[in-house]
């Protein structure tokens, strides 16, 4: 899940083709796939349980929310890690480096729903926000290591060059080493992003809504229809957060690398 | 900078590590001439790197002191002072990340320049450099070949045309046809712009080749022979020296000597113009000490080598003989002389000035001749120096 990768070097016209038909493609996927969900509960006749669970105001309300609920996260968790990672590769914080890491794995072993519970109940009663802070615990570890392979893959000959040269540490670290480490730390986010999406629907057993609600109330009534729609809506969505990701790490990538 | 000062000084320079015995740079006494090619050479671990690097404190001294143009630089803002001096390094570390304009004007733009001089310093060092500003300066590295990155390395280091500059092993990275020609290249930049150089490298023949002046660094940066490539070629200081050059030193001596600056006389080969008749040849041969006559055309280019036979089955001289196949320019070195001999029928070089006119040859007396002058010089300079030390005036 945390793991870095590239894409296959795959060069000229054929790069460019895979990379149209990915934009254009997945979301023309995701309307197929929640159009024939449209279609399907359209045609079924559906009970008033299942009429209170799934409606329009609802399906928009859980999309809303689970939305909110991944930017806040996103947000909090860039807020937290990128600076953590710049400060951790800095030589001065060496020392300290690999107790920061361990702790920063721990987070992402502890279970995300048992994390939710304790956050819930210790710490921050609203299930939005403990589902914010909770995912953002989650999501700082690919963030950081994002952030921190980055910056330790720069050639040192280029930061040599570059101090040598007069520039300060501060205009190296921002006009060299931040923008040669954004490819990876894009890699990063997009990966904390999607994981965010797809795991906010816990939101729902702490009273967070998303659409994790459809999933709980569908199973607590024997209602899998609701239990569909809510699994189809959240799955559009964390194929939707990939697919944003994927087109800002093609265009936030810095020209000549 | 007063008279006689030199553009850098380095002053009792040391550079310590914690947890380490011995100093890495074991205070160097060094003054470094303006407008000269100064080369650190060492083999690796003597420190020359570090010592380089505490010039324009990337590393900063443990003590001693630094000196640029009189000016003591020791504990001035090192951010500021790095942008007095060009810095090249193996690596070269172009940002990938900018075109080729916006690397060579980094410093530039830090001193604040207006956009206007800068587009226009950065086509001039394109120039300079060798590569056509409208092709490349918006080019990324790494639409560049490597020789091509190493001149834009070389040119954004000048870019702000500081006094000095720092070279670590500029061209270590290249093969070798393409150092060769970066070198050459490079001192023929450095005849016009006369930068004051620091470069280091572990290669003695590039030492040889670069250097104004060489110091030879032993462990600890310690100076074994400072001296121009010349005495330290004919009288190394001590073992440690003779070890490092290595053998063959008389083949790079003769690489340093052009056929212009040898004392003994070019020797004279007799010659015959194209429009002699061939009797005059023979009457002239046979009075010559040597077995070919060497035909010149009008301009007196040298043609062909003539002997007794050639002149018996031809009436006309312009076919006899066989072809001079090379000569060689009077600025070549010797060693290129030696080549030239050894290949050729008659073991003579034959020398041409730019125009393409014999002016001479060049045999392997000659360059036996050159070598023993070298020799006595060095040994009359290694007794004046006996001399001078015994009775200190």
């Amino acid at each position: 899940m945390t793991a870095i990768t590239a894409d296959a070097p795959i060069s000229g016209t054929g790069r460019r083709v895979m990379r149209l038909a990915r934009y254009i493609g997945v979301p023309l996927f995701v309307v197929a796939v929640c159009t024939a969900m449209y279609v399907y509960v359209q045609g079924q006749e559906l009970d008033s349980i299942e009429g209170r669970i799934i409606n329009a105001p609802n399906i928009q309300g859980a999309a809303v929310e689970q939305i909110q609920i991944s930017l806040w996260a996103t947000l909090l968790t860039l807020v937290v890690a990128v600076p953590l990672g710049i400060a951790l590769t800095r030589p001065w914080a060496r020392r300290v480096t690999p107790y920061i890491i361990a702790i920063a794995n721990a987070g992402q072993g502890i279970p995300a729903i048992g994390l939710l519970f304790i956050i819930y109940v210790l710490w921050v009663r609203n299930g939005a926000r403990a589902t914010i802070l909770g995912m953002a615990v989650y999501a700082v570890l690919p963030v950081l290591r994002g952030t921190m392979v980055g910056l330790q893959q720069v050639d040192a000959g280029v930061v040599k060059a570059a101090r040598g040269m007069g520039m300060s540490k501060r205009a190296v670290l921002g006009r060299v080493e931040m923008p040669l480490a954004v490819p990876i730390l894009l890699t990063g986010v997009r990966t904390a992003l999607v994981l965010t999406v797809a795991t906010s629907v816990l939101a729902a057993f702490i009273g967070g809504g998303t659409f994790g609600g459809f999933i709980t109330s569908g199973f607590a009534q024997s209602r899998p229809l609701a239990v569909a729609v809510g699994s189809v809506g959240a799955a559009a969505l964390a194929v939707m957060a990939d697919w944003i990701g994927g087109i800002a790490e093609d265009f936030l990538r810095p020209k000549g690398l | 900078m007063t008279q006689g000062e030199p553009m850098i000084r380095l002053d009792e320079l040391t550079k310590r590590y914690p947890g380490q015995e011995a100093p890495a740079v074991d205070a160097v006494d060094l003054d470094i001439p303006e407008g000269e090619i100064v080369i650190l050479v060492g083999p690796s671990g003597c420190g020359k790197t570090t010592t380089l690097e505490m010039i324009n404190r990337l590393i900063e001294p443990t003590s001693g002191r630094i000196f640029l143009q009189g000016e003591d630089v020791t504990h001035v803002d090192a951010d500021q002072l790095r942008r007095r001096m060009g810095y090249v390094i193996q690596q070269i570390g172009l940002f990938p990340h900018q075109t080729i304009a916006q690397n060579i004007a980094t410093v530039p733009r830090m001193l604040d320049w207006d956009s206007t001089r800068i587009s226009n310093r950065v086509d001039e060092l394109l120039d300079l450099v060798g590569l056509d500003p409208e092709r490349y300066r918006d080019r990324f590295p790494k639409e560049m070949s490597g020789g091509q990155r190493q001149r834009v390395g070389v040119a954004r280091a000048m870019a702000a045309d500081p006094p000095v500059m720092l070279m670590d092993e500029p061209f270590g990275a290249t093969d070798p046809i393409t150092r060769e020609r970066l070198q050459n290249e490079f001192l023929h930049i450095q005849e016009d712009i006369r930068k004051t150089i620091v470069f280091v490298t572990h290669d003695i023949d590039e030492a040889i080749k670069m250097g104004d002046r060489i110091a030879i660094l032993q462990e600890g940066s310690r100076i074994a022979q400072y001296d121009t490539p010349e005495n330290i070629l004919s009288d190394p200081a001590d073992e440690f020296v003779e070890q490092f050059l290595g053998s063959g030193i008389v083949l790079k001596r003769l690489n340093l000597t052009r056929i212009t600056d040898i004392d003994v006389a070019v020797a004279e080969w007799p010659t015959v113009a194209v429009d002699t008749d061939v009797d005059a040849a023979r009457r002239a041969l046979r009075e010559a000490d040597q077995s070919h006559l060497l035909l010149l055309d009008g301009d007196r280019r040298p043609q062909r080598w003539i002997g007794m036979r050639d002149l018996e089955h031809h009436r006309e001289l312009s076919s006899a003989g066989t072809a001079v196949e090379a000569t060689i320019d009077q600025r070549a070195t010797l060693n290129d002389a030696l080549q030239e001999m050894l290949v050729s029928a008659n073991g003579v070089a034959v020398v041409v000035d730019r125009s393409g006119a014999y002016t001479g040859t060049v045999d392997l007396d000659t360059v036996t001749a050159a070598i023993r002058e070298m020799r006595t010089a060095a040994v009359q300079r290694d007794r004046a120096q006996v001399h001078s030390e015994r009775d200190p005036a």
